[in-house]
């Protein structure tokens, strides 16, 4: 078997038992440091389909930012050796049934359906080409999305100060 | 770097990552660890979008694109979200969705 192709299959087994772990654990903290190598397990792949700004903004936001949030409210919020409680069986037997039939659903119009590659060329992704769409006006330019996502994130800035602030 | 990985199990992957996210939103009963599900949701939404533009269309760009305003989104929902949290555990010492069954008069 090719490198690569071992590889992959590392890092999609690394996904698929993170994930579940995430969701099935008692111990919260684990549960965060499950989710942690799940995101370093996307960044992995997205390096290995060589989009390497997309696996660099992967790791340092994801990985380094929402997962040390998600750790310090932990800790804010509630024992750090805290355990669940096992939820009740209607729960758990509705949430096993939408996602084992959702899953099935998904994999039966997966296999189904005949994926076809355009036959035009492929173009260079290196930081030239991202950074002249990502600021072009013309067709193919992010630069609208780009303005609303910065005015987007000082909303969500200013908004989670106000609402986590201590006293009237 | 391609060669061999067909794209449907690609996709089989990022699926299972997507139920695996949903069927812990339903079975979960603490706000974070509902938080954490909705990054896997979110997760495997980019994995589809940056898998559909590099191996059928890899002449643009679009699915990058979106992958990255994605996860730029993600970020500022989280932090709203956990600020919300902050403010309900500081109202109710707990953080089970249970407890949050009350809208203020």
């Amino acid at each position: 078997m090719a490198l690569n192709v071992l590889m992959f299959y590392l890092l999609s087994a690394v996904i698929v038992i993170c994930s579940v772990l995430t969701i099935t654990t008692t111990r919260i903290l684990r549960a965060a440091f499950y989710l942690l190598c799940v995101l370093v397990a996307t960044a992995g792949f997205y390096f290995m389909v060589d989009y390497q700004f997309m696996a660099g903004v992967q790791l340092v936001l994801y990985a380094g930012g929402i997962v040390v949030l998600i750790i310090f409210s932990i800790l804010l919020t509630s024992h750090i050796s805290h355990k669940f409680a096992k939820p009740e069986a209607i729960r758990l037997a509705m949430g096993i049934l939408v996602g084992l039939g959702g899953f099935a659903l998904s994999t039966i119009a997966i296999l189904k359906y005949a994926f076809t590659p355009t036959a035009n060329p492929a173009i260079k992704v290196d930081m030239q080409a991202i950074g002249l769409q990502l600021l072009g006006t013309g067709k193919n330019g992010y630069v609208l999305p780009f303005e609303v996502i910065s005015i987007l994130l000082l909303a969500a800035m200013i908004g989670a100060i106000i609402i986590a602030k201590k006293g009237k | 770097m391609l060669e061999g990985i067909p794209i449907t199990h690609v996709l089989i992957v990022s699926a299972f990552m997507f139920f695996a996210g949903v069927c812990g939103f339903i079975i979960r009963r603490n706000m974070i660890t509902i938080l954490m599900s909705i990054e896997l949701i979110l997760n495997a939404v980019n994995i589809n979008l940056v898998v559909f533009n590099k191996y059928l269309f890899p002449d643009q760009l679009q699915g990058h694109f979106f992958a990255l305003f994605v996860v730029g989104i993600a970020a500022a929902e989280a932090s709203v979200a956990i600020a919300l949290i902050i403010n309900i555990y500081r109202r109710l010492s707990s953080i089970s969705v249970d407890k949050v069954n009350e809208m203020k008069y």
